[in-house]
């Protein structure tokens, strides 16, 4: 440990590039060294990972099903001009939109709540985040059965508070308009403690000097939150929301317990839709092809999204 | 923060919080009851979350039958195998990774960040066809190999961000005493790394145990069904759910991920922000 207080320095040394000029032997050493390291964890992800990848996204340019021995052949854009003309699919597309944009929009804005609050000094803290952290460690399948039975509409407690003041029960999960809704609640629950202990750990390193600085200056709560820490969470939010829209976006197991895609589609988000696709009609090549457009979608989503933030971080510091 | 608030506000507060305490725990709560319900009063539309007369029949019933003790075998498992050969696997790259300069760590985290956004329906698919092709589908080996494949890239990145976290300076003391490097890896850089490397091997675990969608598209079998898999075909036909065992069956099902994020709570998201600080 006495090495720790070195100058920062041989920090710096370490950590730029050497000069050209002093390239020499050790650094062949080390680069042969690194190889070493690299070269064995390479091969299971470009076996296991990459190669799937690639022939995942070359599987939509086939004619590919799930019966044994059949000839695959490439048809080039045959799956995607198809699909254009898919309502279905396009329909799923729209679902997934709305399903993975709220729930990554209603979690920050939940987590954000909860956050604060954490952050504050009231009692029945520490309930608090240990109630926040259960959704976190379930397995999304249980979520979905606990929910389906908050949900049900003849013995679930939703239900029975309703009927108790006198309001006709809903058939939540099952009704074509409170289907989507029904889950984006779950989808919120579910994300609400990930989401929080990121907000947490990032207002946590916000310095309490600013804070107090502020607050002698006679900023109220509200400025305080508005000018101190929503711009020095701005890249942890950022990230956040990217982060669970993708997330989100891809997720399976919730929705397909809860509901697998009805009441008349209502719910079918694209991983339910691309998997029913693959595996009970038995298309994978044209299940790849969605695939394949959920990626450039996804894509396309989040460079626009990194364009605009990257603006607005430029337009608050000028 | 500083506690200087109005007397309404901290009402405000104290009601946003209790709204929070309804929204995140009634609906544990009222798992917790329904497994300790009996039939008849499940099948009710009363909203009472201690239960009437208490049955703890349903964690019997849960339990005898056979296939969900078989499954909970499955998923411990699969759960354990994945978590091994992961961290094992990932352990040089993330070192490399976190200690090379340039090129190779930019492409290696943008790569990691690329495979979260590819949906899961890509890689299955051609890795479906691979593992039936030599008869793999339908098999826990199988469902083990798809696994790390899956958790690989995250694995990664956690502990990258741990590797990234230890000074360099140690390693060079050690080069300076004339330490080889495998020994400087063993001596000072494995017991630096043993917190994290713990976290790691955790995270990988739940998400072993919590998956779903893999295990649904591999396992044909009901005799190797995991967890979540038993525990959906539980629900089976609509109405005819038996509500008390399934209730019972999912807290069970629940307990070993909720005892590991309890002891790993702190770490996880220290790790997940190293990642996303130095990635």
């Amino acid at each position: 440990m006495t090495t720790t207080d070195t100058t920062s320095d041989t920090k710096n040394d370490a950590r730029t590039p050497a000069p050209k000029k002093k390239l020499g032997h050790r650094a062949r050493a080390q680069r042969k060294e690194a190889i070493a390291l690299v070269v064995p964890a390479l091969l299971p992800i470009i076996v296991f990972s990459l190669i799937p990848l690639v022939s995942g996204v070359a599987l939509g340019f086939t004619n590919a099903t799930l019966k044994r021995n059949a000839e695959i052949e490439f048809i080039g854009f045959g799956n995607f001009i198809e699909l254009l003309g898919d309502q279905r699919f396009w329909g799923s597309f729209g679902i997934g939109i709305v399903w993975a944009g709220s729930v990554a929009l209603l979690t920050l804005v939940c987590a954000m709540g909860l956050a604060l609050l954490l952050n504050s000094d009231l009692r029945l803290k520490g309930l608090t985040r240990v109630l926040a952290l259960i959704p976190w460690a379930m397995p999304p399948v249980v979520i979905a059965i606990v929910w389906r039975m908050i949900y049900n509409p003849n013995s679930g407690p939703l239900n029975g508070a309703l009927e108790a003041v006198g309001i006709p029960g809903v058939n939540w999960l099952g009704d074509f308009s409170t289907a989507l809704p029904a889950v984006i609640v779950v989808g919120v629950w579910a994300g609400i403690p990930q989401t929080t202990v990121l907000l947490l750990a990032g207002m946590q390193s916000i310095s309490a000097e600013q804070h107090e600085a502020a607050a002698v200056d006679g900023a109220g709560a509200l400025r305080r939150f508005w000018h101190i820490t929503l711009p020095a969470l701005r890249p942890v939010i950022f990230a956040v929301t990217a982060l669970d829209f993708i997330w989100q976006f891809n997720s399976f197991g919730l929705i397909y317990v809860l509901t697998e895609g009805g009441p008349g589609g209502k719910t079918m988000i694209p991983p339910l839709f691309t998997y029913l696709e693959a595996f009970r009609n038995r298309e994978i090549g044209y299940a790849s092809a969605m695939g394949d457009v959920l990626v450039v979608a996804i894509m396309l989503i989040l460079s626009l999204y990194l364009i605009n933030q990257f603006r607005q971080n430029k337009g608050a510091r000028s | 923060m500083i506690a200087r608030h109005p007397w309404w506000g901290t009402v405000l507060m104290y009601v946003a919080l209790a709204a929070f305490l309804l929204f995140l725990g009634f609906p544990l709560l009222w798992l917790l009851s329904a497994s300790f319900k009996s039939t008849s009063e499940l099948n009710s539309l009363a909203v009472n979350l201690i239960p009437a007369e208490w049955d703890f029949s349903n964690y019997t019933s849960a339990l005898e039958r056979q296939n969900l003790i078989t499954a909970a075998g499955n998923s411990l498992l699969v759960s354990i195998a994945t978590m091994v050969i992961t961290v094992l696997l990932s352990m040089p790259m993330a070192y490399a990774l976190a200690r090379l300069k340039g090129k190779l760590r930019a492409t290696g985290t943008i790569w990691i960040l690329t495979s979260q956004v590819f949906p899961s329906i890509l890689i299955i698919i051609p890795l479906f066809l691979v593992l039936r092709s030599i008869n793999l589908n339908d098999t826990l080996f199988g469902l083990i190999l798809v696994y790390v494949t899956f958790t690989l890239p995250f694995t990664l990145w956690m502990l990258q961000g741990y590797v990234a976290a230890i000074p360099t300076e140690l390693e060079e003391a050690g080069e300076m005493d004339g330490a080889s490097r495998v020994t400087i890896l063993r001596t000072i850089i494995l017991p630096l790394l043993a917190p994290g490397l713990v976290a790691t091997a955790m995270f990988t675990f739940v998400s072993a145990w919590n998956e779903f969608f893999l295990a649904l598209v591999l396992l044909q079998s009901p005799e190797l069904y995991t967890l979540p898999i038993a525990l959906r075909s539980f629900l089976g036909a609509e109405g005819q759910t038996q509500l008390g065992p399934l209730a019972a069956g999912a807290i069970l099902a629940t307990i070993p991920s909720l005892i590991i994020f309890g002891i790993l709570q702190k770490k996880l998201t220290g790790g997940m922000l190293a990642g996303a600080v130095k990635g």
